[in-house]
């Protein structure tokens, strides 16, 4: 359980880590808190020439809000989702999420860039980046571009990143005052990925959804918007006839894989229950 | 064949600095170069919560942060911890309940434990158990360390000092 011997570089900013990884002729990994790439070195999944650590470069931190959206860097960790005012006034979603992702260690290292850029399916954050209609700062060699989540995950583990451009801040348009949200996921054991997940926002007006937003996440190679279900939510007085209109919807949304130990019927169960379980508690609280 | 770097860093309250193999981890430097062999590892890749340390405070897993990154950190160990006595009623209580029986967990529970009480001074059962989720323990079955960890929160919530832990008679 050791990893390849790798040289290891500390650059001081974006420019210099894009250099970096060009100079190693694309034979280079970044790393930021590691808590997914050094269980993967360990187990040689990976064995890069080279280790870019990111994790000290200052234009990847940072938690602010300007003009309608909260900015947080790359950097931003696991913990900060959990515990920073700005992110539960402005990004109550990912605070709701914070406390199923892995264990309180793995938090307290882990950046929300990593989590991301690695786009596992079975992850709360990409997750709700669909779910908030977040932007995706990117730099490259060619400069600095923004990608809609609804753009950003392609399939397993793909991502619109190409090899060697960083991942530099998430952009999250801020909550409104008429948003509601929810967040929950069945795991066997708190801290393990997740079997199903979800995560909701809907702005709500006198108990009528006009606009809803759903995602979900270990339904499919990448983090789902659930279009259908969402469709059917959009104008609807939030009661238990919209409550079950949306989980069936729900259905057209999902072609979970078929595996041996959680079989597609499963998922696609799993995650109609939680739809079900989450609109109920919003409306419950409206 | 990749070359060594020197690190510095602080490590129980001592600075040093040390050449390494970047692929070296934290663990390995503490245990190794160090001898500081109370950060156990059994897994080393995230799972069983036996390699917690403090990184600048807060608990992390040794084995999986390569010691070139923890450069410039201060880095706290359970040998750390038990000569500061920041953790003897922790240590204290795990011994009264019987929280360990081989022992091998014991010093990630004891720095999950530091680090839920100091985020969350009064915990739930429920959250002592969710804090542990990370930390593996193969004898004990977990009762008697959420309530050695249970009563501490209360010893320490009564503002109880803690009596150092007491050595066994000879
Ligand atoms: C035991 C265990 C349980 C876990 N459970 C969960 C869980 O339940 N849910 C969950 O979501 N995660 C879980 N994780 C993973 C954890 O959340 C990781 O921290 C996270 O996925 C990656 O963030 P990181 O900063 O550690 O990234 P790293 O491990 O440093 O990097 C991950 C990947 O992203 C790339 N990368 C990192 N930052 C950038 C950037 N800014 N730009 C471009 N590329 C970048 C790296 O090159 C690498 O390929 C678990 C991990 C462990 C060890
Ligand atoms: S050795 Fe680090 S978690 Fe198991
Ligand atoms: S006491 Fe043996 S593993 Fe916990």
């Amino acid at each position: 359980m050791k990893a390849r011997a790798f040289d290891y570089a500390r650059p001081a900013s974006v420019a210099e880590a894009l250099a970096a990884f060009a100079e190693a002729d694309g034979d280079a990994s970044y790393i930021a808190g590691g808590q997914s790439l050094v269980p993967a070195l360990a187990l040689r999944l990976q064995a890069p020439a080279w280790l870019i650590d990111i994790g000290h470069i200052a234009e990847l931190r940072g938690i602010a809000v300007e003009a309608g959206w909260l900015r947080l860097g790359a950097l931003t960790r696991h913990v900060d989702a959990h515990d920073h005012p700005l992110i539960a006034a402005h990004a109550p979603l990912l605070a709701l999420a914070a406390p199923h992702v892995a264990h309180p260690a793995i938090r307290n290292r882990g950046t929300l860039g990593g989590s991301v850029a690695l786009a596992d399916p079975a992850s709360e954050f990409p997750a709700m980046m669909l779910a908030m209609g977040a932007e995706m700062e990117i730099a490259g060699p060619e400069g600095i571009r923004r990608v809609p989540a609804d753009a950003f995950f392609l399939d397993l583990y793909q991502t619109a990143l190409e090899p060697g451009e960083l991942l530099v801040a998430l952009h999250i348009p801020v909550a409104r005052p008429e948003h509601r949200c929810a967040f929950d996921e069945i795991a066997r054991r708190r801290g393990d990925y997740a079997l199903a997940g979800c995560g909701i926002i809907l702005a709500m007006s006198g108990g009528v959804v006009e606009e809803a937003r759903i995602a979900l996440l270990s339904v499919g190679p990448t983090p789902l918007r659930a279009h259908a279900a969402e469709a059917a939510l959009t104008g609807a007085a939030l009661d238990a006839d919209a409550i079950r209109h949306a989980q069936a919807a729900l259905m057209d949304d999902l072609d979970p894989p078929d595996a041996p130990e959680v079989p597609a019927a499963m998922r696609c169960h799993l995650a109609r229950v939680l739809l079900g379980r989450l609109l109920a508690q919003i409306a419950e609280a409206a | 064949m990749s070359a060594t770097l020197p690190v510095t860093l602080t490590v129980n309250g001592e600075t040093l600095t040390r050449l390494v193999e970047p692929r070296e981890t934290l663990a390995d430097l503490l245990r190794r170069d160090l001898g500081l062999t109370g950060t156990h590892t059994g897994c080393e890749m995230g799972v069983c919560g036996a390699c917690l340390v403090m990184l600048d405070g807060l608990p992390v897993h040794a084995c999986l942060t390569f010691a070139v990154q923890a450069a410039g950190t201060e880095i706290a160990t359970v040998e750390g911890l038990t000569e500061s006595t920041v953790i003897a009623d922790l240590q204290r209580a795990f011994h009264e309940r019987n929280a360990l029986q081989c022992g091998f967990c014991t010093p990630g529970m004891l720095i999950a434990a530091q680090g839920l009480l100091a985020r969350l001074p009064l915990p739930s059962r429920a959250e002592i158990r969710d804090a542990l989720s990370g930390n593996y323990c193969r004898c004990t079955g977990y009762e008697a360390i959420v309530d050695a960890i249970e009563t501490v929160a209360r010893r320490r919530a009564a503002g109880e000092t803690a009596p150092a832990f007491a050595e066994e008679p000879a």
